[in-house]
């Protein structure tokens, strides 16, 4: 097996009272695409979301367990959060750039960690826009504000943005649920392109695309981990009768 | 049936009739200061009016004059300086709220600043008498705290709930995915909140400071009691001043019935109302284009 880059041990997550990730262990490897797929309302978002710890944001949500990165519980009482999210990006299911130019959108990221250095904002701005393919459709206007751009190009700004603090990993929560064809192939790519340099974690409601992207994946029902293994497989000889059902389109 | 058809027409009538009367009440007014006016200009220019430093209607030996040019100041000097103090505050107070107040504090807090909102204005000018002013003397070693910054203070602490409740409003309409993509970015709460949440929150905020600012430039008992009511230019905050509704306040009561000076006071109304009614209707185009951009 590759090299492990998150481990997850026996992690539970709960909102107020309700469980909805129930013991959960798997180990994630560096620079591979992994994909979490599953019904709807079976905590795919929520545990992709423990991974960069932005449930804290949620009130009354408590996680139980560990969830190691590079040999470091995130869940310590002294890790330093901030320190956790800039190492692990996140792409959203809504595209969500900031009401500000393409520009800044992008530049973000290097402005609160305190980059002033124009000349190297902007090379990073470029560099990152490249990596997101978008470059090209975008570099004559960087100006103008990002709410212009149409919604395939919007979510790879999104990307981009999320590049451009060089994480090491990027949670992904169904990016292309929102895009028409072409633009989800555009991103589909995009991701076979990005695992060269990062390890990603991509939560998918459509088989076919979970099959011809990951490289792993891992099937989740009712807050638990059903199966996990090679994508291959998973897709071709899953070990559990449930998980087949689910991937067959039998129900979910 | 029949009677509820007449109940429905009545009661659509009677909303008709509240609205109808708004703006006859407002037009009337005026109206009422236009005509209660235009006398005046009849002696003075309006150029004398508006921009000369002199207001010295009753003088006797010499020939009187109506200039209102430093009230003008005296009030925007009041009005602004309470802005500059109310502004940082208000919104610092509605980001707290909004962002980092407990749900109990919050509960707790809302209903003091609608109190705030309800103190009569003379018991405000109160404590500019023996609280404010007292202390400005003190600090600055004047013989009295009675000047325009005692008076801005106050005004501020009027405009205050005006601009919190509002900056909290836009701040809450800030859609919560600007946030989330901002600290999934590794941003802290506070650059959160100062890069992404107020810029994004900005018109709503602007909006919120016009309508205190309009309130503030009205007021008029609180600035009586506390500028100390001296009918000179003011040159800095630490001197007395005397704003155009003081004036009205003070001078009305005593000017004779149709004399230029009497007409010259509602001229002065007059410009109290246009100046208030632009910046009202500037902070409503901007609040309109701010719902417009949430959208
Ligand atoms: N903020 C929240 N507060 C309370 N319960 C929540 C919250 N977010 C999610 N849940 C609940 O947690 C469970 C898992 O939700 P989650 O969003 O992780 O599911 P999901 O697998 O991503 O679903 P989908 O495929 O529809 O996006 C659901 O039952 C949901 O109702
Ligand atoms: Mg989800």
């Amino acid at each position: 097996m590759d090299n492990c880059k998150i481990t997850v041990h026996n992690f539970n997550f709960y909102y107020g009272g309700v469980k909805v990730l129930k013991n959960i262990s798997m180990e994630i490897p560096e620079n591979r695409v992994t994909g979490i797929i599953g019904p709807s309302g079976c905590g795919k978002s929520t545990f992709l979301r423990s991974i960069n710890r932005m449930n804290d944001t949620i009130l009354g949500a408590r996680a139980e367990g560990r969830i190691v990165i590079d040999g470091r519980n995130i869940y310590d009482d002294d890790i330093d959060v901030v320190g956790v999210r800039r190492k692990v990006g996140m792409v959203f299911q809504k595209s969500n750039p900031f009401p500000k130019s393409i520009f800044e959108n992008v530049a973000y990221g290097l402005r609160i960690n305190g980059e002033k250095d124009r000349y190297r904002i902007e090379e990073a701005v470029e560099k990152s826009l490249k990596d997101a393919a978008l470059w090209d459709e975008v570099k004559d206007r960087l100006n103008k504000n990002a709410f212009e751009l149409s919604g395939g190009q919007q979510q790879r700004l999104c990307i981009a943005r999320a590049l451009a603090v060089e994480p090491e990993i990027l949670l992904m929560d169904e990016p292309a649920s929102a895009l028409d064809p072409t633009a989800t192939l555009k991103i589909e790519e995009l991701i076979q392109e990005l695992k060269k340099k990062y390890t990603i974690v991509i939560v998918t409601h459509n088989m076919q695309q979970a099959a011809r992207i990951s490289d792993f994946t891992a099937f989740f029902m009712l807050g638990e981990l059903i199966e996990y293994n090679i994508t291959s497989i998973i897709f071709t000889k899953p070990s559990r009768k449930i998980t087949e059902d689910y991937i067959t389109g039998r129900f979910g | 049936m029949a009677y509820s058809r007449i109940k429905e027409n009545t009661i659509h009538g009677l909303f008709f009739f509240n609205g109808v009367l708004v703006i006859v009440v407002l037009v009337g007014i005026f109206v009422l200061l236009i005509t209660k006016s235009m006398p005046a200009f009849k002696e003075i220019s309006l150029l004398h009016f508006l921009f000369s430093f002199k207001w010295n209607p009753t003088a006797s030996f010499v020939e009187p004059s109506y200039g209102i040019w430093s009230m003008i100041v005296s009030t925007f000097m009041v009005s602004i300086g309470a802005l500059f103090i109310a502004l940082p505050l208000g919104v610092g107070t509605a980001a707290y709220l909004s962002d980092v107040a407990s749900y109990r504090v919050r509960e707790i807090f809302k209903p003091l600043v609608e109190i705030l909102a309800g103190i009569p204005s003379v018991v405000i000018g109160f404590l500019g008498i023996v609280l404010v002013g007292p202390v400005i003397a003190k600090i600055f070693r004047l013989s009295n705290g009675l000047n325009a910054l005692n008076g801005a203070i106050l005004l501020a602490i009027m405009a205050l709930p005006t601009i919190i409740s509002l900056s909290e409003e836009a701040l809450k309409g800030v859609p919560k995915s600007f946030e989330e993509a901002s600290l999934a970015l590794g941003a802290t709460k506070w650059q959160t909140l100062t890069r992404v949440k107020i810029p994004a929150a900005l018109s709503g905020i602007i909006a919120a400071s016009m309508l205190g600012m309009g309130r503030a430039i009205g007021e008029t008992m609180t600035v009586l009691m506390a500028t100390g009511c001296a009918l000179a230019m003011p040159k800095s905050f630490l001197d007395s001043v005397q704003t155009m509704t003081a004036t009205i306040a003070i001078e009305l009561g005593e000017v004779p019935y149709d004399t230029t000076h009497y007409y010259a006071l509602f001229a002065i109304g007059l410009v109290l109302f246009i100046i208030t009614f632009v910046i009202n209707m500037i902070s409503d185009i901007i609040l309109h284009k701010y719902q417009r951009v949430i959208k």
